[in-house]
Formats: structure tokens, C-alpha cells, sequence
């Protein structure tokens, strides 16, 4: 039987420590371990981008990663992103041109989008969904997602 | 989906990496970004007892530019690389397949040396390697071996790194006039034809990587022995891609025809040594 492993790791500016089995996945972790269920299990394949989180500042899918792997490692999800209740701006941006209808892709979705505009200050439109490509949207059809991220970008 | 149960271990140098493999033997298996191990391990078509976490050795991180010739770690990730300003100048097909991988996420964590172990035969790394020329360092329990990438990619999913070796780096000579032209399976966004070229318009030659069209990599040698030696002009380019397949017997399935991907390898060809040309 496999041994259990000490992890340590910040989320959202708060140190954790726990022991954990190594084939725990970090979306796994992050929603049963520390009950921060804001991110979403989608695919469970890497493909849907509903489990994104940064770890250390980087859009990674939660559900391709294994907790031990983020010993160590300062992560954010999307309960990290409010300040005293303001929105973020990526969050704003949702709000604001409703870029959502049943929610499920948005945790993840801002997460991306939060990486985005850390890299860069004002993303084209085309930017925008190319680095959006690793999360899929069943509702919207896009259009209004890549709205709220421009809306982000302008009001930063 | 859960993994089968394993022990994890995250040595701290290299040689500790190699002793676990040698102590452990097949129930080891090298963790670097995890975007191909880790799928296999939830489907349990890997099951290892051990993992070792190579992904974060510092001494396999690094990108390096020295005298026209680069060396890039094995544990450097795709997204890395595409933001590598160096890259960039120096050798900008280097930057075109980093930023034609997988999505954002996934060039966050993947690394170029766990995806050319990988090989997977549409996979976008190894037309780059094939058409630069790569030479390819890994580590074992005797020291340290070189091979060229002709002799890298030797079956669908096979390397020539051995049970008990570590890919550590990959070493180029800069190519400013390359370029990589890629047809993706719209889903999954792996090559259904890659073609990385690069143009030697002194020496009159060129060099054609080709992935996701055959069972393994390979070389465009027809269209390379048609521009030997010729002015590379648009019309040569264009005509010598015209045997961007030949040879080969393309591989067919749902997602493209063997037709298709010859076809591919053909438009993609053409125009990979266009741009490369115009550089």
C-alpha cells in the first residue's frame, strides 16, 4: 500500500498542511480535503478546463496533477480572487456582460483569464480565445466570455 | 477517476533520480509535467508502484544560447519556451511548436523532454527536433550518452532512451530562418500533420521534420535531396514539397485518411519552407 505524504501548500494565502495519499489529484485536494468546492471536476481528461486553478501565478487543470506535485507551491482558486467581497475584475467583467448561463466552465474559466491579463495588459480579441482554447463552454458560444475578459482588461 | 496506488518520491538531483530507477527497475516510472503519464495513469494503462517527480530539478530547467548553439533542459515547459524572447531571435520554430501545443494549461506544465519521451506520433516536438537536428543528452546508471535525433524515435511511442535513463537536454544549432506549419485535430489539438523546416540558404540546403503523418516521425529526405544544392526559390520550394510524403505509408483513422495526411504533408511543406525561406 503506498505511503502517505506531507504536503504543504498556500492556498489562497492561507498555509495548508496535510497528509495525503499520492494519487489524490489536486482538484480532488483542493474540493474534499480543504472544501474549497468552487473548483470544478468537468472532463477529469484535461480537456475542459473546468478544474483550473494557478499555481504559482500558472493556469493549470487541477484534475491532471497530483497534490504531492504542489508541495510547496503557492496555488489560487477562484475563492481567492474577491477582496472583502469587491469582485475582481475578471469576476466584474462576468458579471457585467453575462458571461455565463449555467456556470459550470466560469470557476475555471476566470481562472484563465486571470493568467491572461497578468501576462498581458490588453489582449486582442483573438488572444483572448486563443488562450481560453483549454476551456470549453457548453452555453455561451464564447462570444460574451471573451466580452467580460475585454471588459476586465479596460477597467484594470 | 483515480490512479492505482504508488509511492511518490521527488529526489533533489539527478543521480538520486537515477538510483531510485536502477533500485526499482520497471515499477518505476520518471513524472515530469504528468500531461501524458498521468492520463495513462487514471485509465491504469500505467500502473507504476513508484513515481519519481523529476519536474521541478533544477539542473534540467535551464535554456541556454551560447556561440549560435542552444541547449534547452529537458523539464523546461512548452509554455517557456514559446515566451523565450531568445527563442524567439534565435530560432523562431522553436517558439512556433511551443505555442502549437495542447492549450494554455497544458504548456504550462508539459515539458519538452517528458513529451519527446513520450513519442507520441503526433506529437509536435519531433518535427522540430528531426529538422534541427537535435542532439539529444540522457543520463544513466554509466554516465552520460549523446544521440542524434535520427536515431531518437524508433516506434510509435518508443525512444532510444533505455529502462534506467533520464533525457536531461536538448541541444540545437540556431535556425533564424525555420518554421513550423501545423494542421491540428480541432478537439484534441494534436498534429494531424506538423511540418518544421529549416533553410540553409548559404550551404543551399534545407532539413523537413514531418509528425502525425506516419507511425513514427521522420525526415522529408525526397524533398531535401530535391533542393540540395538548388536556389531556393518559391517555385523549387514549392514543387521539391511535392514528395513531402513520398515513401511513406501515412497512417488513416477517423479523425483524417492516409490520402488526407499526405495531402497535408504536401500543403504544409510548401509553405513551412516558405516561411522558413522568408526569414
Amino acid at each position: 500500500m503506498a505511503s502517505p505524504v506531507q504536503i504543504r501548500v498556500t492556498i489562497n494565502g492561507t498555509l495548508h498542511t496535510h497528509e495525503v495519499e499520492p494519487r489524490l489529484l489536486l482538484v480532488h485536494y483542493l474540493r474534499e480535503v480543504c472544501g474549497l468546492t468552487g473548483t470544478h471536476v468537468g472532463c477529469e481528461t484535461s480537456l475542459c478546463g473546468a478544474c483550473t486553478v494557478l499555481v504559482d501565478g500558472k493556469a493549470v487543470k487541477s484534475c491532471t496533477m497530483f497534490a504531492v506535485q504542489a508541495d510547496g507551491c503557492a496555488l489560487t482558486t477562484i475563492e481567492g480572487l474577491a477582496v472583502n467581497g469587491d469582485l475582481h475584475p475578471v469576476q466584474e467583467g462576468f458579471w457585467e456582460r453575462h458571461a455565463l448561463q449555467c456556470g459550470y466552465c466560469t470557476p475555471g474559466m476566470v481562472m484563465t483569464a486571470v493568467q491572461l491579463l497578468a501576462d498581458r495588459k490588453r489582449p486582442t480579441r483573438e488572444e483572448i480565445a486563443h488562450a481560453l482554447r483549454g476551456n470549453l463552454c457548453r452555453c455561451t458560444g464564447y462570444t460574451h466570455i471573451i466580452d467580460a475578459v475585454e471588459h476586465a482588461a479596460a477597467r484594470r | 477517476m483515480f490512479a492505482a496506488p504508488f509511492d511518490y518520491a521527488r529526489p533533489k538531483t539527478l543521480d538520486e533520480a537515477l538510483s531510485l530507477l536502477s533500485k526499482h527497475g520497471d515499477e518505476a516510472r520518471l513524472l515530469a509535467g504528468g500531461h501524458s503519464l498521468i492520463p495513462a495513469m487514471k485509465l491504469r494503462l500505467a500502473q507504476p508502484r513508484l513515481v519519481v517527480d523529476i519536474g521541478r530539478l533544477d539542473g534540467l530547467r535551464q535554456i541556454e544560447a551560447r556561440d549560435g548553439r542552444l541547449a534547452i533542459g529537458a523539464m523546461v515547459t512548452h509554455a517557456e519556451i514559446a515566451a523565450s524572447r531568445t527563442l524567439a531571435d534565435l530560432c523562431p520554430l522553436l517558439v512556433e511548436v511551443a505555442s502549437a501545443i495542447g492549450d494554455l494549461q497544458v504548456r504550462n506544465k508539459g515539458t519538452i523532454g517528458g513529451s519527446l519521451v513520450h513519442a507520441d506520433p503526433a506529437g509536435d516536438w519531433p518535427a522540430a527536433i528531426l529538422a534541427l537536428d537535435a542532439e539529444i543528452e540522457i543520463a544513466g546508471p554509466q554516465g552520460r550518452r549523446t544521440v542524434t535525433a535520427g536515431a531518437f524515435f524508433t516506434g510509435i511511442l518508443e525512444t532510444a532512451v533505455k529502462p534506467g535513463e533520464i533525457l536531461c537536454e536538448i541541444r540545437v544549432t540556431a535556425a533564424a530562418a525555420s518554421a513550423y506549419v501545423k494542421t491540428e485535430q480541432k478537439a484534441s489539438g494534436f498534429a494531424l500533420c506538423g511540418v518544421a523546416a529549416v533553410v540553409d540558404a548559404t550551404a543551399r540546403r534545407v532539413r523537413v521534420g514531418i509528425t502525425g503523418v506516419a507511425p513514427v516521425p521522420y525526415r522529408a529526405a525526397a524533398v531535401e535531396r530535391a533542393l540540395e544544392g538548388q536556389a531556393l526559390a518559391e517555385g523549387s520550394l514549392a514543387a521539391a514539397a511535392g514528395q513531402a510524403a513520398a515513401g511513406v505509408t501515412p497512417l488513416a483513422d477517423i479523425h483524417a485518411s492516409a490520402d488526407y495526411r499526405a495531402h497535408l504533408a504536401r500543403v504544409n511543406t510548401a509553405r513551412a519552407l516558405q516561411r522558413a525561406a522568408s526569414r
